[in-house]
């Protein structure tokens, strides 16, 4: 009988994604309806003080590989290590977030399990017979689609923003256990030669709480500074709708919507952006929308939660000093 | 240098989406269009063969209506297409998708294999990834930029906050993401030749698979659609006034800043 609900933590130089931690909140809910042990699992080269780090947030045990070859994220190795940890141990579910990391690992290591998977999900809870069925958006958010899985072990990837983190246990206790890495060496293929990170402090935008995103109504590129003070005010990251990146006035890692990143922040602030479907569909299960737009008939207005019918160049900047007064 | 593309074809991205009575997406009058992220790869294909020389080949499997998508694939310049299509795919899911490609893909000549890193359907983002384990060689996902040279593949990936770029030995799966290239337009010549390219018809039987080898390992147990936003408070006023009214409202009573 598959037992356990398993949570890949993904760290980045020993930091622990935000997303790893909704994970294990929201695991630790569903393990409590059945019993299920909750196993976080880290990857990664002396990684070992993060199970002091995961346990507070519900985890029942703490499986941990160290290794050098597992310092940087790489499919190979990666699956390599959790498809010979998956097969022994035999948990009933694996999540992971939908992150770069987690829609390029988890695929790859579902096809290795050769079992199912459901990508990019935001709801997940057992049926009457114990099994996880995930509830995930397709046509970019214009639809959804309830799934479930044939067979265990089931892999999901979850989207970030999508639980709630809880607070954290300090009492609690988790066994701890090192497992040594064992990897395939045609996993070891892919190279990684280089590693750039933007030198943005802003947050990144699929997890970000807050987002101010600019369109066509932005003019041009100069003008994302004033969205980025605003940005910078409340700590939240900057989009841009399809048109804006489309006439080049900003990175395409930017664009929300159906062509680019889906987002589920708590405050999306759209500045100069009309609501064309495709963008509605990257950002419309944000908690609350904001519309900051000249045209009176724009569709954002049709979904907003509050509208402001004006030029962004006046509203905006008035709106940071504002932000800046509450502190 | 030989290279397959798996191509799917997607709703239009305009496409609004309904359900049928029997509670199912519901595709009539639906536009269909080469998914958008499939341009990128069959872009990248053609200017490695524009380099190096060799075949480009489609490889997608759907209903008789791809063939639209393919031939505008091959209008671009691609030099042939395998459509398979069999009564046994109904409802595949994305195991089933790469077992029959990575059959399909073994029988034609590649080094590299491209497809989007996305079909905005079904938004799953797992076939190609899965058809590169399938056939045992490395994958690189979400790529923004591609080098070839003597065997290997430098290619720069989209991660979290920033960039990486991994050097893979040849064969490999390549996935395309928005920025890669920019798609041309198919020429009033090249739909000329299209017409007189082959879509070559494979079904499961010409790939040597048999309906019981593909048991599906996921099931969507239901469609839905989102409950339908309302529009909300229009706050009025000078400038000025409308700009901490929303900054109030949103401290004190959404409470999300």
């Amino acid at each position: 009988m598959a037992k356990g609900i398993w949570i890949v933590i993904e760290q980045n130089k020993a930091e622990i994604r935000n997303v790893s931690l909704e994970l294990l909140s929201q695991g630790r809910m569903l393990a409590d309806k059945t019993g299920d042990p909750l196993v976080a699992v880290i990857l990664g080269s002396t990684v070992s003080k993060l199970a002091g780090i995961v346990t507070p947030y519900g985890a029942d045990k703490v499986i941990l590989v160290d290794d050098e070859n597992l310092a940087d994220y790489t499919t190979g190795a990666y699956t390599s290590v959790l498809n010979k940890l998956i097969r022994k141990e035999e948990p009933q579910a694996v999540l992971l977030g939908n992150t770069a990391v987690g829609k390029d690992l988890a695929p790859r290591l579902a096809q290795r399990l050769g079992v199912g998977m459901a990508s990019d999900c935001t709801g997940m809870e057992f049926d009457e017979e114990s099994f996880l069925t995930f509830r995930r958006p397709i046509y970019g958010g214009k639809a959804f689609a309830q799934v479930i899985a044939n067979a265990r072990p089931v892999l999901a990837t979850i989207r970030p923003n999508t639980f709630p983190i809880a607070l954290p246990d300090t009492a609690r206790q988790a066994e701890v256990i090192n497992e040594t890495a064992e990897i395939d060496s045609e996993d070891l293929r892919a190279i990684v030669k280089e590693i750039v990170l933007a030198a943005s402090q802003r947050p990144e935008l699929i997890e970000a709480n807050v987002i101010i995103s600019g369109g066509r109504g932005m003019k041009g590129s100069e003008n994302y500074c004033i969205l980025e003070s605003c940005a910078d005010v409340i700590g939240a990251a900057v989009g841009a709708s399809r048109a804006a990146v489309d006439a080049g006035w900003i990175e395409q890692k930017f664009q929300v919507g159906q062509t680019g990143k889906t987002v589920s922040p708590t405050l999306y602030i759209a500045c100069g952006i009309s609501g064309a479907i495709q963008h509605l569909a990257g950002m419309g299960t944000s908690k609350v929308i904001v519309a900051i737009n000249k045209d009176p008939e724009a569709n954002i207005f049709n979904l907003a939660d509050y509208g402001i019918v004006g030029d962004l160049f006046e509203i905006v900047p008035l709106l940071t000093e504002e932000f800046k007064k509450l502190g | 240098m030989d290279i397959v593309v798996c191509l799917k074809q997607t709703f239009d991205t305009e496409a609004k989406i309904v359900l049928n009575s029997n509670g199912k997406i519901d595709g009539t009058g639906v536009n269909l269009i080469m998914n958008p992220y499939d341009e990128f790869a069959v872009e990248e294909a053609l200017k490695l063969k524009e380099k190096f020389g060799g075949q480009v080949t489609l490889v997608s499997m759907g209903g008789e209506r791809v063939t639209e998508s393919l031939r505008t694939a091959l209008a671009m310049g691609c030099d042939e297409a395998v459509l398979i299509q069999d009564p046994d795919l109904e409802s595949p899911d994305e195991w089933v998708t790469a077992e029959v490609l990575a059959k399909a893909v073994s029988k034609i000549p590649y080094d590299i294999i491209l497809a989007g890193r996305i079909a905005v359907d079904d938004g799953s983002g797992q076939v190609a990834i899965r058809l590169a384990d399938a056939l045992k060689i490395p994958s690189v996902n979400c790529i923004i930029k591609l080098e070839v040279e003597d065997g290997k593949a430098a290619a720069t990936r989209e991660i979290d906050g920033g960039t990486e770029l991994i050097e893979v030995r040849l064969p490999a799966v390549l996935t395309a993401q928005k920025g890669l290239n920019i798609p041309r337009y198919p020429s009033m010549m090249g739909i000329m030749k299209a017409k007189k390219k082959e879509i070559k018809g494979m079904t499961l039987a010409d790939l040597g698979i048999g309906a019981a080898d593909l048991p599906r390992k996921m099931s969507i147990t239901k469609f839905s659609l989102p409950s339908p936003r309302k529009g909300g408070i229009k706050i009025s006023g000078e400038a000025a006034d409308a700009a901490k009214e929303l900054a109030r409202i949103l401290r004190e009573e959404a409470k999300v800043i």
